[in-house]
């Protein structure tokens, strides 16, 4: 499978998207603004609550094509963040402290030739990192084989997507034999302590719905996932991060292919939960793209929306401006929002 | 067109609409105290407990199919492929629920076969 872009997807057109998300494929949908929501909730205009987490997409650069992924990753995608732009991260990590996590996340961020450079010297400056490893990465090529001793050495939070427990799903959503490499990576993980309470060495997964519907509940699934993965495969991890997909790219795609984009629509709208949203992950997060500019969200990142204020590149970045921004919402937003909410750290609400 | 058949026409062209599913809530509006008990023991059943909601979807689905209730099928024929169960365990749970109904018509049968020999010479 090649990614949008490749195919020359009309989707792959950051804009034409907008118009499809706001008002459908054929112009007609209606759904309460965002904004509307957000007024009726005390929330609008949406403002950050403080900046804490620097959210790195250093590269669109994939060895997977997963159906649902928002940022369109694949192999054929040659976005990838350089060491020049990894050093003005840098840099603005030095100078502010308020920064205290480092989320790395891409594409497969370990596909970025400077990925192991930058964790070295974000790790100098003792700041907590995680990184959104696809767990097949590791087995894909000799030189990933070390990841987690590399992981282990500078305290990684890993964070991995493991859809389901059975191979149907998860091969369903990310691509055949990606289940059976995921139970292998996960069990060198557990062997270098990862997963063990004891060590300290976090590893959570990530579930995203296969279809056209909202998560389950966080709690109740991660119960069934420890039970599932200990029984058959002796794996270990420790929370369960619940996230629902976002109408965007990909998924968007499905949706619109599948005649599903309406009724999803629909689902997330009357899903909004007004804890949720005063709980969105945007609210302390900044999102910087390959190319150094910033955004929002990843979410946002993708739909090419860039923070509403003059700190909008790396080079630039000025923390108590960013701060007091207004954040840039759409329908897209309602995905967060919807039951227990949804953030790159699971529910919110 | 008789008058009965204008009114039928009004109210509506199927006995079962798709989009009444969402109006379920709405039956505590004749009747808000029995409506409220309901959902809230609906509510209550559904919830994880000596069985898993998991479990319990699986287990409304065949039921679902044992009272041909197209509201229900719909319902949890997402709830349960939501809640991870793969399409060959929805179908056995169906082949249950078929199992029962062609059972318990089949069983009657002693009792068919009980009268004949009760009256055969």
């Amino acid at each position: 499978m090649r990614s949008l872009k490749a195919q020359n997807s009309l989707l792959s057109d950051s804009q034409k998207q907008i118009e499809i998300i706001e008002h459908g494929q054929d112009g007609n949908l209606q759904t309460i603004p965002f904004k509307d929501k957000l007024e009726q909730s005390g929330l609008f205009p949406l403002k950050p609550t403080q900046v804490e987490i620097l959210q790195l997409n250093i590269g669109k650069m994939c060895n997977q094509v997963c159906k649902h992924c928002h940022v369109d990753a694949g192999p054929d995608r040659r976005e990838i963040m350089t060491i020049e732009t990894m050093q003005q991260c840098l840099d603005v990590l030095a100078e502010n402290e308020n920064l205290k996590t480092v989320d790395l996340t891409g594409g497969a961020p370990e596909m970025n030739p400077n990925f192991r450079w930058f964790v070295e010297e974000i790790s100098k400056l003792n700041r907590h990192i995680i990184v959104r490893c696809n767990l097949t990465i590791i087995l894909a090529n000799k030189k990933y084989y070390d990841l987690p001793q590399f992981y282990k050495r500078h305290n990684v939070e890993v964070v991995s997507s493991l859809p389901f427990y059975t191979q149907d799903r998860t091969d369903r959503q990310r691509g055949n034999g990606v289940f059976e490499d995921s139970i292998k990576a996960l069990q060198l993980l557990n062997e270098m302590g990862y997963g063990n309470a004891d060590t300290g060495l976090t590893l959570n997964l990530v579930y995203n719905p296969a279809g056209a519907f909202l998560p389950p509940l966080q709690q109740s699934l991660e119960k069934e996932y420890k039970l599932a993965l200990e029984e058959k495969f002796g794996i270990e991890f420790n929370n369960l991060y619940v996230i629902t997909n976002m109408p965007i790219s990909r998924y968007l795609d499905f949706l619109l292919t599948s005649g599903n984009y309406e009724g999803y629509m629909e689902k997330l709208v009357n899903a909004y939960n007004p804890v949720a949203a005063a709980n969105v992950m945007c609210r302390n997060t900044i999102s910087v793209g390959w190319d150094g500019f910033l955004y929002d969200c990843d979410f946002n990142q993708m739909l090419e929306l860039k923070v509403a204020c003059e700190s909008k590149h790396i080079s630039s970045f000025k923390n108590e401006m960013l701060k007091s921004r207004e954040i840039i919402t759409g329908q897209h937003c309602y995905g967060c929002t919807a039951g227990p909410g949804s953030s790159c750290g699971g529910a919110v609400a | 067109m008789s008058i009965q058949s204008q009114k039928t026409s009004q109210m509506s062209e199927h006995y079962y609409n798709s989009k009444d599913l969402n109006k379920f809530g709405n039956i505590a509006d004749f009747q808000k105290d029995l409506g409220e008990k309901f959902f809230a023991y609906y509510g209550e059943v559904f919830k994880d407990s000596a069985l898993t909601a998991r479990e319990k979807s699986l287990i409304a689905l065949a039921v679902a199919h044992a009272v041909q209730c197209p509201y229900c099928i719909d319902a949890y024929s997402a709830d349960a492929f939501e809640k991870g169960w793969n399409e060959a365990q929805m179908m056995e749970a169906v082949h249950v629920a078929c199992a029962i109904r062609g059972g318990a018509s089949l069983v009657h049968g002693v009792q068919m076969m009980n009268k004949v020999k009760e009256i055969a010479m």
